[in-house]
């Protein structure tokens, strides 16, 4: 369990960090957005996959252990002394969706990039955060020569819920990705005032 | 491929060093006997005054690296891990050592269902608008 040792040195006025996942399919354009926005070179962290290989090791012993590791980008945005904003790209790959679970936890919310042209590939994500009740948005990263769609086009494909917001976005773009990551801060503090609401009604 | 030689399909050029990372950790996985998974935006805080920061007896280089990186501002996981070319699970050993040694205090992470009130959310809002 999870001690509470460490709350009890941290007074008030610590710094807050927030974090928003990006997701979507392999090359939608994840680590663009989050190069576009980040105040800091897109930066890669790397995780062991140990633990996905853990009951194997268990019975096969240490020195057939194998490790690798997946690349994960992330971003910061300071919004002042104390307070910043993390992106983390998931990967892509199915294979890591173990990662998903452990970036997912007290994520403030989530952007799923889809593009039109392969809409299925972020089926995946959208399942992932409506199931876990975690609010996204979907941001249509609008590549030149793709066939534009409505917003709403692409909402009644991806068959969201009602509310979810879809953004149509260029992923190179800071101001875009500004936005997108507006309209998603704005989101989750609906469902968030909307929860508060329901538990207490 | 001979049977033999499997294994070393996985070090190409894409693997990184052959140095096994857990090495650095004497082969512990998880971080001392407090056992907290730290969060990889939780903000790590260097206590300049704590004996052991300035000594290198103790502490091995990996160590002394991620030290190194919180002396100029505190650092999320994330970041020491990027900034100190080494996996989160790594880090996360490291970081328990510090820990316990006193030489860093980690912050968790406030999780979105306990911010305080919308003030925090307005404030990233308007905070990215003036991006």
């Amino acid at each position: 369990m999870v001690s509470e040792n460490s709350d009890a040195s941290a007074d008030e006025t610590t710094a807050l960090a927030l974090k928003i996942l990006v997701a979507g399919g392999f090359g939608v354009g994840k680590t663009t957005l989050v190069g576009a926005v980040s105040e800091i070179r897109p930066l890669r962290t790397e995780e062991l996959l140990s633990e996905a290989g853990q009951s194997v090791d268990d019975t096969d012993g240490v020195d057939h252990k194998v490790t690798t590791t997946v690349a994960m980008d992330f971003g910061r945005i300071t919004i002042r002394s104390g307070l910043s904003l993390y992106l983390f790209g998931t990967p892509g790959q199915d294979r890591f969706w173990f990662l998903w679970d452990e970036l997912s936890q007290g994520a403030l919310g989530a952007v799923v990039l889809a593009d039109t042209r392969r809409l299925e590939d972020c089926f995946p994500a959208v399942d992932y955060f409506e199931h876990r009740h975690i609010p996204f948005v979907v941001a249509v990263n609008c590549f030149t020569g793709a066939r534009a769609y409505g917003a709403q086009d692409v909402s009644r494909a991806l068959d969201l819920d009602r509310g979810t917001p879809v953004v149509l976005c260029d992923a190179r773009d800071r101001d875009s990705g500004k936005e997108v990551l507006i309209r998603l801060v704005e989101y989750a503090g609906r469902v968030h005032t909307a929860r508060l609401l329901d538990s207490v009604g | 491929m001979t049977e033999d030689l499997e294994g070393s399909q996985w070090y190409d050029s894409e693997a990184g060093p052959l140095v096994r990372p857990y090495a650095m950790t004497g082969g512990r996985t998880k971080p001392g006997p407090t056992g907290v998974r730290f969060d990889l935006i939780a903000l790590v805080t260097l206590d300049k005054g704590a004996p052991g920061v300035d000594e290198d007896s103790l502490l091995g280089p990996e160590h002394r690296a991620l030290i190194d990186l919180c002396r100029t501002e505190t650092q999320s996981v994330a970041e020491l891990a990027a900034g100190a070319d080494l996996p989160v699970g790594v880090v996360r050993v490291l970081l328990g050592d510090l820990l316990e040694l006193g030489c860093v205090t980690i912050s968790r992470p406030v999780p979105p269902a306990q911010l305080p009130d919308e003030r925090i959310l307005r404030e990233v809002i308007d905070g990215l608008r003036a991006l």
